[in-house]
């Protein structure tokens, strides 16, 4: 194993990290909700009265973000090597995946780890095996 | 009053996905790639999350209501069964392909990126797949065994 030096981001991925957690701090002590992405996009699907609003609010949040950081002079340049047909496949899995493993990495890997959650916990390691697993196949294996 | 904190709380959320680094998928790959150059940036993008989270869901956890006054709603479930465990595989296989995670996607899409905004349709439909097999083939079976 060798470090990637040039884009390991130590003290902004602590930092952001730090944002999101009092992010989801706000969520849960002022609406009493897990800020878990899957779970709030679920609940849009299967529409039950009364809990609407905050879903849709805080959805809006995450897609005015960008524009935010646009105001204080950062872009987002993300790097994406998928190709259209890889794009579809992987979120149709997610989609699936987060669903029938009721998290994602915010439910599971942050919310639920940090309450110590035992079901989380295995998720997290679920999650991040399969990941760990794929890269390594189309990385490695199939290059 | 809870839309507009769960508007400022999604703001911020993904104010902290930019800022982490997560909303890169080269960088979500940079750290799922063991065998490569890896970049370990997400670990401290988890670990800065579970330091603030553990302390907000211990006072949450302490507290019967919101500071709203509404119902604290956390999960309660702690059983592990085997469609956890697989769901869970099944998100990390497509995390891996694409480097996106809802989250993320959610605001790259927000960003007006043309291939957030299909890997965001396919999950949204992969949700409604979902939905639809838990209504007309999951449900009518957990009915049949009762």
């Amino acid at each position: 194993m060798s470090i990637d030096w040039t884009h390991f981001t130590p003290w902004a991925s602590l930092f952001g990290g730090a944002l999101i957690g009092v992010a989801a701090a706000m969520l849960v002590l002022l609406s009493g909700r897990i800020a878990g992405i899957s779970g709030i996009l679920g609940g849009l699907i299967a529409l039950r009265r009364g809990d609407i609003a905050w879903r849709l609010a805080f959805v809006a949040g995450l897609l005015a973000a960008p524009t935010a950081m646009v105001l204080m002079g950062r872009e987002l340049a993300p790097r994406i090597d998928a190709g259209l047909g890889m794009l579809l496949v992987a979120g149709l899995l997610v989609g699936l995946g987060t669903r029938y493993g009721s998290g994602c990495t915010s439910g599971h890997g942050v919310c639920g780890l940090s309450r110590l959650s035992p079901r989380s916990l295995v998720a997290t390691g679920a999650f991040m095996a399969a990941g760990i697993a794929t890269v390594f196949v189309t990385r490695h294996l199939l290059v | 009053m809870n839309a507009l904190a769960a508007f400022a709380a999604g703001l911020l959320f993904g104010i902290g996905l930019i800022v982490s680094g997560m909303t890169d998928p080269g960088k979500v790959i940079g750290f799922l790639d063991l065998a490569g150059r890896w970049d370990p940036s997400l670990a401290f993008v988890m670990g800065g999350a579970i330091l603030v989270g553990y302390f907000s869901f211990a006072a949450a956890g302490r507290r019967g209501r919101t500071f709203l006054g509404g119902a604290m709603q956390l999960p309660t479930r702690r059983d592990i069964d085997a469609r956890l465990v697989a769901g869970s595989a099944v998100f990390g296989v497509g995390w891996g392909l694409a480097g996106f995670c809802p989250g993320p996607a959610l605001v790259a899409l927000g960003a007006g990126i043309d291939q957030a905004a299909l890997f965001v349709a396919a999950m949204l439909a992969g949700m409604v797949i979902y939905d639809a097999a838990e209504r007309l083939i999951h449900a009518p079976r957990r009915r049949a065994k009762a």
